[in-house]
């Protein structure tokens, strides 16, 4: 089992069956069966990667490396560590999810649909575990090719203007990345993060490497003020986009903070972390105000992904502040690791509240709140699903979303007093805006005739959301198995963050 | 030292099947209308398989050094030789459509592709100027075949007026260098400059020949008459147009700058950099404001041309192998996209505005994944081979320590793939228009060569190694 190449494996065997699928041209139903059992297969096999994980080291294991392109150095390098892991396994689980909630809502080029969402997730996987930087540039690139086309074909009215909003924004940023990755292969010679990591830099290299990082980073996350692609693609993608983008391709940004920024340049970190921990404060406070003021579902849920993963990137920049209060690692790894539990559980809720909105817009074609209202009386499994969520949302303990945020406020306060306030304000604002939405669609009376011929949940939407709940709950309940498995990798983290790399 | 007529082996034969040809078209030209069209691609890919045969990176010298065969050579001619046929395929259902597809095409074709293999191989001024003249001649006849079409003939005259004004500019350089050298041969400039005091005659002559490239080539700011050439030529001209006439350039530019004057890169390298950035500037934003695709393809061929002077500018072997691939994975894109076009036209309709793409995703799913494909690839998108392209250069770029034109690069890429989106938007997110029904005759051939070239940018780009370490070698050699 140990020369089982896995990775490449749930890399190609998604993308090679998405092109399996785009053959299956007027063959709906065969189209929809081979993509979902091919993607639920994918995520057993992916199970593999946990089954066969070692906790208690650091070192990259599933390794993989061939020479790709001899002639510069680059080569087909795959591993991962407790960072990764957690994400990959993400990463085909909310595929199975997506593929399965686009059984009836799609019905025009379903093949196409399908096979976009199964290459993206062999992309997505090789994303998380590519360590080699232009094997990771070109898989971070290539998945912006399906998604387009994804929110362009299959989007709402407005889906043009967002999908190429949506595409520019993310290859702005991510053409800086491109020439930090130049610029240190012109040093070193290697295209290997490991190197890169281990490399020695100068203060002013950092500084721009950092920078450079960030605007990808940024925008992918997205950080406020580059977040304004974000709301605009959500609410002209399909669902399953909406899922894909808010679980998954947001969690590149974060992972991409982890994996590069922090051991790469940790002096640049170490000295910029005040921008990163403002711009994440801003998008937790302010983005909350504007989630408040929304109308429109999707657009409210954009941007409670946006506060969300302000406390992904909080939590991750804490580090230095809270070494230089108290000189101690413990609070350092609590933030860290509390910024990847809030990754993972944002992947779940995030992606259960958009399917959620996706099974009432099937039924109304609308998302505006004021066309709904006391949806629980024509429909109260849904609606006990939806509460749950929104609770989870809202960060109520005993879902996932509190553990996360918890320990990154908890974190807040060993750096300063005054972030810990600002961030723990969420928990308030969190709560406002998602309740508040529930309150208006959910509950009251049943506000007209379209809510009342509302049908409740199928077999097949029941099943989606059964699973996600579960997922949500579990983890808020129990988190250490996802803990467990991350915790040397970030410890780990801990120890290059603070070793300087100043030649 | 003998003549060594084997070193001129392919252009020898290209030479006389041309001919025979044009002799042999007069005759059968009635009965047989598709002979010489047959005949042409047999002969050519003859050749390739002359010069695949006879590869090899050592230097061979003919008439006493003013020819030279080496790798660099050969892979330029072959890359030339497979866009001529790939534009002959191309091209051959829209000329007859259009009632102009004649012998002649294709017998001026072959003796510009003549003209642009000697340029590859020309190691002296005369014969460099030779070649180049054989290959512009031609070209403004091929542009003005289509005589009852008064924007193409606009087009050929502008492109002979201002062709003529870069052949002078060029040649007044070359004048001045020999001057100062007195030698025409690029070996003994090569040596005498390098110890030669920095003179005013020599930059002059530099600047000339400078300005006489950036013609040639299409850079900013002397790129006026690409896009109205591009757009005023009949689509299956442009095709060959686009192609290997800008694989001859860089021959040119590399015999010229770097096996003749490289040691004086200080000075040229400064006006590189110029050239590059005007073109990367005018190449991207001017292309936003295009609908006609000819002309967008057109502005986007100045920003590439851009790219390849970069490599130039880096002054570093690596940095010119990284060019060459850039101008032959461009040659390689552009006969691609252009072909598109000429797939989707048929007669009196030439489906050359981006609006006449609109909802071609679902008329016609092939060609519009191979102009997908082919798109993204200009647009530098990975893993498209297109990507790698810009990559090579960039890196090398980095690694003389020029970030900041690196930098300036990739901007200037993000500005360009918007102007790509925009044909892809209008091929898959736009209802079909009423009057482009289906595609228009696009035969087996285009469309398997098409598919061709499509599943070449994504294999190259997939497995790019073979290549780039086979030009890096034929360069350092």
């Amino acid at each position: 089992m140990t020369s089982f190449p896995l990775l490449s494996a749930l890399i190609w065997l998604p993308i090679l069956s998405g092109v399996l699928v785009l053959m299956m041209k007027n063959q709906p139903t065969m189209a929809k069966q081979f993509s979902l059992w091919s993607s639920i297969g994918v995520f057993v096999l992916s199970l593999g990667l946990y089954t066969g994980f070692d906790a208690t080291t650091a070192q990259m294991q599933f390794v993989e490396q061939a020479s790709w392109i001899p002639a510069f150095n680059i080569q087909y390098f795959l591993g991962i560590d407790g960072l990764s892991m957690p994400l990959i396994i993400l990463t085909t689980f909310t595929t199975v999810l997506a593929v399965w909630s686009a059984f009836e809502c799609i019905e025009d080029r379903v093949e196409q649909y399908m096979a976009a969402f199964l290459m993206m997730n062999g992309i997505m996987v090789a994303v998380f575990s590519a360590l080699d930087a232009i094997l990771f540039y070109v898989f971070w690139e290539a998945l912006l090719i399906p998604m387009f086309l994804v929110i362009g074909q299959w989007g709402g009215p407005k889906r043009v203007y967002a999908t190429i909003k949506f595409f520019l924004y993310t290859f702005f940023g991510s053409v800086f990345m491109l020439v930090a990755f130049l610029y240190m292969y012109s040093q070193i010679g290697s295209f290997s993060l490991l190197d890169f990591q281990a490399m020695p830099l100068s203060f002013v290299a950092q500084f721009w490497i950092f920078l450079a990082f960030l605007i990808a980073f940024a925008v992918k996350i997205p950080m406020f003020p580059v977040h304004t692609w974000l709301p605009d693609a959500h609410v002209e993608a399909p669902t399953a986009g909406s899922v894909v983008l808010a679980a998954i391709m947001l969690k590149m940004g974060g992972y991409g903070f982890v994996r590069f920024s922090l051991p790469m340049t940790p002096d640049a970190a170490n000295y910029l972390d005040w921008l990163v921990i403002s711009l994440s404060l801003i998008a937790i406070v302010y983005i909350a105000f504007v989630a408040l003021a929304q109308t429109d579902m999707k657009k409210l849920i954009a941007y409670s992904s946006i506060a969300h993963m302000g406390f992904v990137t909080l939590g991750m920049f804490l580090l230095y502040g809270i070494l230089a209060n108290t000189g101690e690692t413990q609070g350092a790894i609590l933030g860290l690791e509390g910024a990847m539990i809030q990754m993972i559980s944002h992947g779940l809720i995030s992606a259960a509240m958009f399917l959620g909105i996706g099974v009432m817009y099937d039924r109304l074609h609308t998302r505006e709140i004021s066309a709904y209202g006391g949806v629980v009386n024509t429909m109260p499994v849904f609606a006990v699903f939806m509460l749950i969520f929104a609770m989870a949302n809202a960060g109520l303990p005993g879902t996932s979303g509190f553990v996360g945020e918890f320990m990154v406020i908890l974190a807040a306060f060993k750096a300063n007093f005054w972030i810990a306030l600002a961030a723990a304000t969420t928990l308030i604002f969190g709560a406002a805006y998602t309740l508040w939405m529930i309150k208006r669609v959910i509950f009251g009376d049943v506000s007209n005739h379209h809510v009342a011929e509302m049908k409740d949940l199928s077999r097949r939407e029941f099943m989606i959301m059964l699973i996600l709940a579960i997922g949500i709950i579990g983890l808020g309940f129990y988190p250490a198995p996802v803990m467990d498995v991350m915790h040397t990798s970030v410890e780990h983290l801990v120890q290059q963050a603070m070793t300087s790399k100043l030649p | 030292m003998d003549m060594m007529l084997h070193v001129l082996a392919p252009e020898l034969l290209l030479l006389a099947t041309s001919m025979a040809l044009l002799v042999g078209d007069t005759f059968w030209a009635k009965r047989y209308p598709a002979l010489t069209f047959q005949l042409a691609l047999v002969s050519l890919l003859m050749i390739v398989g002359v010069i695949l045969a006879s590869f090899s990176t050592e230097s061979v010298q003919a008439f006493n050094g003013a020819f030279i065969r080496d790798g660099v050579a050969d892979i330029l001619k072959v890359s030339m030789l497979l866009m001529t046929i790939f534009a002959f395929v191309f091209a051959r259902e829209y000329l007859v459509v259009r009632g102009i597809e004649r012998g002649e095409y294709y017998v001026m074709g072959m003796i510009s592709l003549l003209g642009m293999m000697v340029l590859a191989s020309a190691y002296d001024m005369l014969s460099l100027f030779m070649g180049l003249e054989v290959m512009s001649l031609a070209l403004y006849a091929m542009i003005g075949m289509h005589k009852d079409s008064s924007v193409a003939i606009e087009s050929a005259m502008k492109y002979f007026v201002l062709g003529a004004m870069a052949t002078g500019l060029l040649l007044y350089g070359m004048s001045l260098i020999y001057g100062v050298v007195g030698s025409l041969r690029l070996d003994l400039i090569y040596q005498a400059v390098s110890i030669a005091e920095p003179s005013l005659v020599l930059n002059m002559g530099l600047v000339f020949i400078i300005v006489g490239l950036a013609f040639k080539f299409g850079i900013a700011p002397f790129h006026m008459w690409v896009p109205d050439v591009y757009h005023g030529s009949p689509t299956g001209i442009t095709l060959f147009l686009a192609a290997a006439p800008k694989v001859a350039a860089f021959a040119l530019m590399f015999r010229l700058l770097i096996e003749g004057l490289e040691s004086s890169v200080v000075e040229w390298q400064g006006l590189l950099i110029i050239l590059a950035v005007l073109s990367l500037l005018v190449g991207n934003i001017v292309a936003i404001a295009q609908t006609n695709l000819k002309r967008m393809l057109a502005y986007s061929t100045i920003s590439h041309m851009g790219f390849v002077v970069l490599g130039f500018v880096t002054g570093n072997i690596d940095g010119y192998a990284a060019a060459m691939f850039y101008v032959i994975i461009y040659g390689l894109m552009s006969v691609g996209a252009f072909g598109v076009i000429l797939a989707l036209s048929r007669k009196g309709f030439e489906a050359d505005n981006i609006a006449d793409l609109a909802g071609l995703g679902r008329r016609n799913p092939v060609m519009a994944l191979v102009m997908l494909v082919l798109l993204l690839s200009m647009a530098g998108v990975p893993p498209l081979v297109g990507f790698y392209a810009k990559l090579v250069i960039l890196t090398n770029l980095v690694e003389v320590g020029m970030v900041s034109l690196a930098v300036f690069a990739v901007v200037m890429s993000i500005i360009g793939a918007f102007y790509y989106l925009r044909v892809i938007k209008a091929m898959y997110f736009d209802a079909p228009v009423a009057e482009c029904v289906d595609a228009g005759f696009a035969t087996l051939s285009l469309r398997y060569g098409l598919m061709t070239v499509a599943a070449l940018v994504l294999v190259l780009g997939i497995l790019p190694n073979g290549l780039l370490t086979l030009f890096a070698q034929v360069m350092t050699y």
